[in-house]
């Protein structure tokens, strides 16, 4: 494989290159065993007790018990609520925006863009507590509020960058057969950028599920706070890592498969742009319309990755 | 409006704080980052595998999980850090996965053909590295990672959650006080965020028009 740092290695190269890999293999594997070594070794606390290394089965076995995976399903549960509630309105507000970002009036896409400016220059936890303290909606609502509001204001801006990115004919075609600029908007624009911005659209929902997390730090009963908090304070301190463990597989769990779901969607919707039977002709013509997504996007400041905000 | 006046010096360490893990932990995930981007797009498979994994996982981690993590379970397994270093080490944890990304990004989006040009008149590794992809690749990394580093300047605010004393927890210890005013002080604490978040975003921007590499 060639890329743009290396030729496609010859047979020294290949060779050496299997050398060093077998090398790092051994420095990464010589790594983990230490460091699983140093996490199985019992500890002496400062005052002189004993306690067990963190694989001892006495820090496990309540895995075993069906009530703790009950309390750990209902942490769970809370925090894909607040995704839930997070993500449809996140959308909803995103397409709003994206509506307003676009709007031909200056009197209302000046204001809008004070706004969106506002809100991505502000710490998610801010906004969560400034609805907790100033609306006194309970750590819920403002966990709701701080994700949607947020996540929004990038949705949007990934909505504004795919209508930006159409080609103006698009636009041009729909007045032309009298349909007015809203429907215009509406029916033939908006369509073709919401499908072409659904993988960054479900990149930022995995930010908005990892972020959902900060709801811990407003009191809400997420599934952080429930496992190793309520949790812990009911089992005992001797499980932290334990309960730690489980949330930290269950999060990323969550968020692989959904960033696995956005990559898939991405493939599609590249697929789906490139017909089978596509001569060189419209191959460029997609070409020049990937890279005009792109210039876009870069305008917006965002990644055609996505989930560069962290 | 006099709540803020008078506890202003808080603000204003709490911001220093802010200020000052947002430049160690930059700092550290440049570096760590770079390094990850390195063995990412190395010809050696172990070291690449070794970079997919570990941006994979810190990249699909909450960074709350990062940040208690150090908080709590590093203390818990008998590290005794300062609860500073610890939140910076976290922030640098949760940073440098995304500089990898967006490192790796600009190194590839240097087209083939400008390292095979290179190579064919004969420039060797390091000639084609230092005259020709670098200094095309960092003009491309340098808007991406000013957005990265907009990001952590937000994200510095969970370390106000794990015992930091930084500008959002300051701003709390404020509210516990002054209950009455909360609305000037959490303005004014967003105003502290916006002075960073959109310097930093007008510098990208600036930048981005001067060295634009026109293809």
């Amino acid at each position: 494989m060639t890329n743009v740092l290396y030729d496609t290695p010859g047979p020294r190269a290949r060779r050496l290159s299997r050398i060093a890999s077998i090398v790092g293999v051994v420095v990464i594997a010589i790594g983990l065993v230490a460091l699983i070594a140093a996490l199985a070794a019992p500890r002496i606390t400062a005052a002189g007790a004993e306690l067990p290394g963190v694989f001892d089965p006495s820090r496990w076995d309540i895995l075993g018990d069906r009530a703790v995976w009950r309390r750990i399903g209902a942490g769970l549960l809370n925090t894909l609520q607040m995704a839930g509630a997070g993500a449809v309105g996140a959308v909803v507000l995103g397409i709003l925006l994206s509506f307003l970002r676009t709007a031909r009036s200056p009197w209302i896409r000046y204001p809008v863009v004070v706004v969106l400016e506002f809100l991505r220059g502000m710490p998610v936890l801010l906004m969560m507590l400034f609805t907790l303290l100033i609306f006194s909606t309970g750590a819920y609502w403002a966990g709701v509020t701080g994700l949607v509001l947020y996540n929004g204001a990038i949705i949007g801006e990934a909505l504004r960058a795919g209508i930006a990115s159409l080609p103006r004919g698009q636009r041009e075609a729909g007045l032309a057969i009298g349909l007015g600029p809203v429907r215009t908007r509406l029916l033939i624009e908006f369509p073709q950028a919401f499908r072409q911005m659904l993988p960054i659209i479900i990149a930022q929902l995995v930010v908005l599920l990892k972020d959902t997390s900060l709801a811990y730090a407003i009191g809400y009963n997420e599934l952080l706070r429930t496992t190793t908090n309520q949790m812990v304070n009911y089992y005992g301190s001797r499980y932290l890592f334990t309960l730690f463990f489980v949330t930290f597989a269950i999060y990323l769990t969550m968020n692989l498969l959904l960033s696995w779901i956005a990559r898939v969607v991405a493939r599609r919707t590249d697929a789906g742009r490139i017909p089978k039977g596509s001569t060189p002709f419209s191959r460029r013509a997609e070409k020049r319309a990937a890279a005009r997504r792109e210039r876009a996007l870069d305008r917006a400041g965002l990644e055609a990755g996505g989930g560069a905000d962290a | 409006m006099d709540a803020v006046l008078e506890n202003l010096p808080t603000f204003l360490r709490g911001f220093g704080v802010t200020i000052a893990l947002l430049g160690i932990a930059g700092a550290g995930a440049l570096v760590i980052g770079t390094l990850v981007a390195a063995m990412r797009i190395s010809p050696v498979g172990s070291l690449r595998g070794f970079a997919v994994v570990y941006t994979e996982i810190l990249r699909n981690t909450p960074l709350t999980l990062v940040l208690f993590f150090c908080a709590f379970i590093l203390p818990y397994l008998g590290v005794r850090i300062d609860f500073f270093v610890l939140a910076a080490i976290g922030l640098t944890a949760y940073t440098s996965p995304f500089v990898a990304e967006a490192v790796r990004s600009g190194v590839n989006g240097v087209p083939v053909g400008q390292a095979e040009a290179a190579r064919s008149i004969g420039l060797g590794f390091g000639q084609t590295l230092g005259l020709v992809v670098m200094p095309q690749a960092i003009r491309m990394v340098i808007p991406p990672l000013i957005n990265v580093l907009i990001a952590l300047t937000k994200n510095t605010s969970v370390a106000g959650a794990f015992f930091v004393k930084e500008l959002f927890a300051s701003a709390q210890d404020v509210i516990n006080v002054r209950g009455d005013q909360v609305f000037a002080i959490l303005m004014a604490v967003a105003v502290f965020y916006l002075v960073i978040t959109v310097t930093l975003g007008r510098i990208a921007a600036v930048v981005e028009k001067r060295v634009a590499v026109l293809r």
